[in-house]
């Protein structure tokens, strides 16, 4: 097989590449904002199960859950493991994204000072209001860094789909290196991978950037 | 309360308590930090508090802006239980007697991500004010502090000094009733606490109604109507700040002034 069709190839599961992608920061930067406000929460019960999940979910490999996800309820309830294997792999990385985004909005909140909430209440500001304009715009500029850190990993664990046969490029890649006994298709999953996280680090630059008009 | 409030108006002579604290309780765990603390704020009145570190000077401010919740006695906003016998009013209500007052604080706490007009328009705006209205107040405010061609600003881009007084026009353009400092020149440079001072001073002689907590005594002396001395959580001394600061009664005012001027 040429170096060419190997490309080709793989490029077509570049298609699932960024669907897993996209969809995972789609469902997790949403859900781990709510799980790092139960994380937060007065209620003791409600922290201390978000606590609990958030340290199953970070202190087990994604490989393992990736499997859990797509393969549990069939082992659970004898249900049909699904033919398209997208909607589990996305399941499973968008919550253990999530896990990992709340631990990061939950130090971006913590490091606002108490005078923020003071000030907003004393101008009659509404709970709500003060965190959607005076909190949460301070978090999102202090947390940029290592969301991107979390983003540029989730490019490369994308490739862990193959665990589950998701026919992505890296599956792609891997299944022609097996047939063709050949070490390159990984050097073009490098590539891909590479070039993909090269874009999205000048796009979250980009977003720091803009941010940069107030320390 | 209806009660209460007709008693008021009956000395129609008498000047108005824009705000009155009666046997004000606080206490943080087993530490009681406010005894048993009452005080009158006439309209147009400027009350200085003076006290040793730790003597709850802060507290008081607090408790009666709602930061902090007062454990008993009454709070009253020109003749209006806020806090009656420790019983706070509704939320509600609350919210409507927080714009009868304005806190400016010791580190200022403006928003860093909004311009210095967004600072003062968004709050006004917040309750409902149109912007047109608010954006021509909040430039009159800004040019009364001498903050001309800053309204495009953000916070980190000026002095202390500046930001402050930005914090005080953020205040005002509310049109609170009655304005609360709490040490609004201690977190400064001392070449920048005179700009904050003289601002204040301004206002004291446009008859703003004011509680300044300070450690600033030549200004406490020179803009106060009166002065009150706290010490561990009770009112030891108050009166003229000729008389208090000049020839105190009390051994404890006596002992902290000696103790300020070293
Ligand atoms: N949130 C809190 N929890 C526990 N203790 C507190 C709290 N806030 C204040 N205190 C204590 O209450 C006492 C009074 O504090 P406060 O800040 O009112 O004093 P202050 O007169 O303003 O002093 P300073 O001049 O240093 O500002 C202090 O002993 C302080 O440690
Ligand atoms: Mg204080």
């Amino acid at each position: 097989m040429s170096l060419m069709t190997m490309i080709i190839k793989m490029s077509e599961g570049l298609g699932k590449t960024c669907a897993i992608f996209f969809l995972t920061l789609l469902f997790s930067l949403p859900l781990g904002m709510i799980v790092a406000l139960l994380r937060m929460s007065k209620a003791k019960v409600v922290s201390a199960i978000t606590r609990f999940f958030i340290t199953v979910i970070r202190g087990t490999p994604l490989m393992l859950q990736l499997l859990a996800v797509t393969y549990g309820p069939y082992y659970l309830f004898g249900a049909n493991v699904s033919r398209n294997k997208l909607i589990p792999v996305v399941i499973a990385f968008s919550i253990n994204y999530a896990a990992y985004f709340a631990e990061i909005y939950r130090g971006g909140i913590e490091s606002i000072p108490i005078g923020q909430y003071e000030a907003a209440e004393v101008l009659g500001y509404t709970k709500f209001q003060t965190f959607m304009r005076i909190i949460l715009p301070q978090v999102i500029k202090r947390i940029m860094p290592s969301v991107t850190n979390e983003v540029v990993t989730l490019v490369k664990d994308t490739s862990m789909a193959f665990t589950v046969s998701y026919q992505e490029m890296f599956t792609i890649g891997k299944q022609i290196a097996n047939s063709q006994t050949s070490f390159m298709p990984f050097v073009v999953a490098g590539v891909f991978y590479y070039i993909f996280n090269a874009i999205v680090d000048y796009l979250m630059g980009r977003i720091e950037k803009s941010l940069d008009y107030y320390r | 309360m209806a009660d209460f409030n007709k008693s008021e108006s009956m000395g129609a002579q008498e000047a108005r308590n824009i705000l009155a604290v009666n046997a004000l309780q606080k206490s943080f765990g087993s530490l009681q930090v406010l005894k048993d603390i009452s005080l009158r704020v006439e309209q147009g009145n400027v009350v200085s508090v003076i006290g040793p570190s730790g003597s709850g000077k802060s507290t008081l401010l607090r408790c009666i802006s709602f930061l902090e919740k007062a454990d008993g006695g009454d709070i009253l906003y020109d003749g209006q239980h806020a806090v009656k016998d420790g019983v706070y009013a509704t939320k509600a209500e609350l919210n409507r007697f927080r714009t009868r007052f304005g806190l400016v604080f010791q580190n200022f706490n403006l928003f860093p991500h909004y311009s210095v007009m967004k600072n003062i328009t968004e709050p006004p705006m917040i309750r409902g004010e149109s912007r047109e209205e608010v954006t021509e107040r909040a430039s009159a405010l800004l040019k009364k502090m001498g903050l001309e061609g800053k309204e495009n600003a953000y916070p980190c881009q000026l002095s202390g000094g500046q930001q402050q007084r930005v914090a005080i026009a953020r205040a005002l353009a509310l049109n609170p009733e009655i304005l609360f400092f709490d040490e609004p020149t201690s977190a400064l440079d001392p070449e920048l606490t005179g700009e904050v001072l003289k601002v204040i001073r301004q206002l004291a002689e446009e008859k703003m109604t004011m509680v300044v907590v300070t450690h600033e005594m030549p200004f406490a002396r020179a803009v106060s109507n009166r002065v009150i001395f706290m010490d561990k959580g009770v009112i030891v001394e108050e009166g003229h700040p000729e008389q208090v600061l000049g020839s105190p009664q009390q051994e404890r005012t006596r002992q902290f002034l000696r103790n300020y001027q070293r």
